[in-house]
């Protein structure tokens, strides 16, 4: 392997994880986080662990600058205490935020260690915990990677059309703080990342690569949060949108949960707006997490899994690919009574 | 206020480091940038304007809308062949904006008092930036009928996910324990932000 290469390997933990939820991932792909834990422990059998005592990263507040730097550092420091004192070493972030954010913190701590200290001092101080960092602090998508091959070899479907025969075309689209911010922390680098297109090949599908392919989703925190700056959050998608369209793709994965909502949830909007949409034969794009896509292969069932809460419908691609599901259980509650069905455009199949 | 206070205020930031080395003008942060592609704005020429560091243009950019439009995603990082940051120093130019009470001058700046109110209160109130009783969908029309349908029956959705749902332990959206929300608080209270958000309340009172 050549050099260059070898930068962008990184060193992702066997086993025994700390895991920290995603504020993002919770609210809008409610099954995604579980469904991940349940792979690593039921399918490839790793021990990993959740402490109800851990909080947001307060990632979001940081990057609206509502914030300070200290108040995310303390906070971030105090999961890592919660960690060391559930005796774990390697932490798991569902979120690419706070990866991102975890990231440049440690960096951070590194170059300055009396910053390091300062905020040690402000943990006792507002917390009585014991400063520590993780031995190894990896994203959910970097063990999804690490374990690809293993996932395939179990999975109950293939990325493949099941009428044609042929791959299906992904877009992959990398959170921007997932290697923008550390590059040498993401597998691949940030100009080609591997992290995701290892998942899509190793499961049978093929990447598609187009022009905007690293452009930002468009979330832009502020540019999203505050109601009247939404055109720049939705402006970016589109450029991202338009771009992938002529390459007629069968669906796109990210391993950021706020990218996967707004891709998911601009196609939504742009159609009722514009009249237009991204996808083959007049239909809109579905969009999956990594953790979703992983739980497709292996046979979950896409309901249990939280397939509903897209807005862009799902169906189209469970049956190109012929995953099994019963459509009068979409909208059911956990005892399967129906809640009541949002109001939905039904997409067709190619 | 002291003028000359900006740029020390800017220099002594721990993030100021990574974030200005020496820039050659080339241009490739603009170039990358998603918001140069929306705005009217210009990341190359605010690295110039810092690194100029004459104390009456920072006091300008500081009280414009300027420093308001990136969208923190970083894509300047990777690209830069000196290893500056913009998207940092934007962070220590509104750090500093809402530390000399600037960000009221502006209409972009005073909108802290929005995210303030609510991402902020979210974080102490919940333990969540963002939490599935906050996210109105009247306020949220582009997340369409399936986030409706969620927010509207949100016990039930989730709870198909997982039965821990707003209940104490570990499990999707738990509810954060008083013991965990009362160290945030306490954290928000010794690490400044709650300072922080004094001078945002006062400033946008003003």
């Amino acid at each position: 392997m050549k050099q260059y290469w070898k930068d962008y390997q990184k060193d992702i933990a066997d086993d025994n994880y700390f895991y920290v939820r995603s504020c993002i991932r919770q609210n809008f792909f409610p099954g995604a986080e579980n469904l991940f834990i349940d792979i690593l422990k039921n399918k490839l059998g790793k021990t990993v662990f959740e402490d109800a005592e851990h909080t947001t990263c307060t990632g979001i507040g940081y990057h609206t600058d509502v914030v300070p730097l200290e108040t995310t550092m303390t906070v971030i420091a105090r999961q890592f205490a919660l960690m060391k004192e559930k005796g774990y070493r390697n932490m798991i972030a569902s979120c690419v935020t706070s990866f991102g954010l975890y990231s440049e913190v440690l960096d951070m701590w590194k170059h300055q260690p009396e910053l390091r200290e300062k905020i040690a001092g402000y943990l006792m101080e507002a917390t009585g915990r014991t400063f520590v960092e993780p031995e190894n602090m990896v994203h959910a998508s970097d063990i999804l990677y690490k374990y690809r091959n293993e996932i395939a070899s179990i999975a109950k479907y293939k990325l493949i059309n099941k009428t044609t025969g042929e791959p299906l075309k992904v877009v992959d689209h990398i959170g921007c703080h997932y290697a923008k911010t550390f590059p040498e922390r993401g597998v691949g680098g940030s100009e080609f990342p591997q992290v995701l297109t290892g998942l899509i090949t190793a499961w049978g599908g093929q990447t598609v690569d187009y022009p905007e392919r690293r452009h930002c989703c468009g979330f832009g925190f502020r540019n999203y949060l505050v109601q009247p700056n939404r055109g720049y959050s939705i402006s970016q998608s589109k450029i991202k949108l338009e771009s992938m369209k002529p390459y007629e793709p069968d669906l796109i994965v990210a391993n950021c949960p706020g990218c996967s909502m707004f891709l998911d949830r601009w196609q939504y909007t742009l159609e009722e707006t514009e009249g237009t949409v991204y996808g083959a034969c007049g239909n809109k794009i579905p969009v999956f997490t990594h953790e979703e896509l992983a739980g497709l292969v292996l046979g979950y069932d896409p309901w249990e899994i939280g397939l509903q809460t897209h807005q862009v419908p799902v169906e189209g691609l469970l049956d190109k690919i012929g995953v099994e599901y019963n459509p009068g259980l979409k909208y059911t509650d956990r005892q399967g009574n129906l809640i009541g069905e949002p109001e939905m455009i039904n997409q067709h199949v190619c | 206020m002291n003028n000359l206070e900006i740029l020390r205020q800017i220099q002594t930031d721990p993030r100021y480091d990574e974030s200005c080395r020496s820039c050659l003008n080339c241009g490739v942060c603009t170039a990358i940038c998603p918001a140069a592609g929306y705005f009217d704005y210009d990341p190359r020429k605010i690295v110039n304007l810092v690194r100029e560091g004459d104390e009456t243009t920072l006091t300008e950019i500081i009280s414009s809308d300027l420093i308001w439009y990136c969208g923190q995603c970083m894509s300047c990082k990777p690209r830069c062949p000196r290893g500056n940051v913009p998207g940092i120093l934007i962070q220590i130019l509104r750090t500093v904006s809402i530390n000399t009470g600037l960000f009221a001058k502006s209409r972009l700046g005073r909108q802290q008092l929005l995210l303030k109110r609510t991402i902020g209160h979210n974080i102490l109130e919940t333990g969540y930036c963002i939490h599935p009783t906050r996210v109105d969908p009247a306020k949220h029309p582009e997340q369409g009928p399936v986030w409706e349908w969620m927010s509207t029956n949100a016990n039930q959705v989730y709870s198909r996910f997982d039965a821990g749902y707003d209940k104490e332990g570990p499990g999707l959206l738990r509810k954060i324990s008083p013991k965990a929300l009362g160290e945030l608080d306490r954290i928000f209270d010794v690490t400044g932000c709650k300072e922080l958000w004094r001078k945002i309340e006062d400033g946008a009172a003003k």
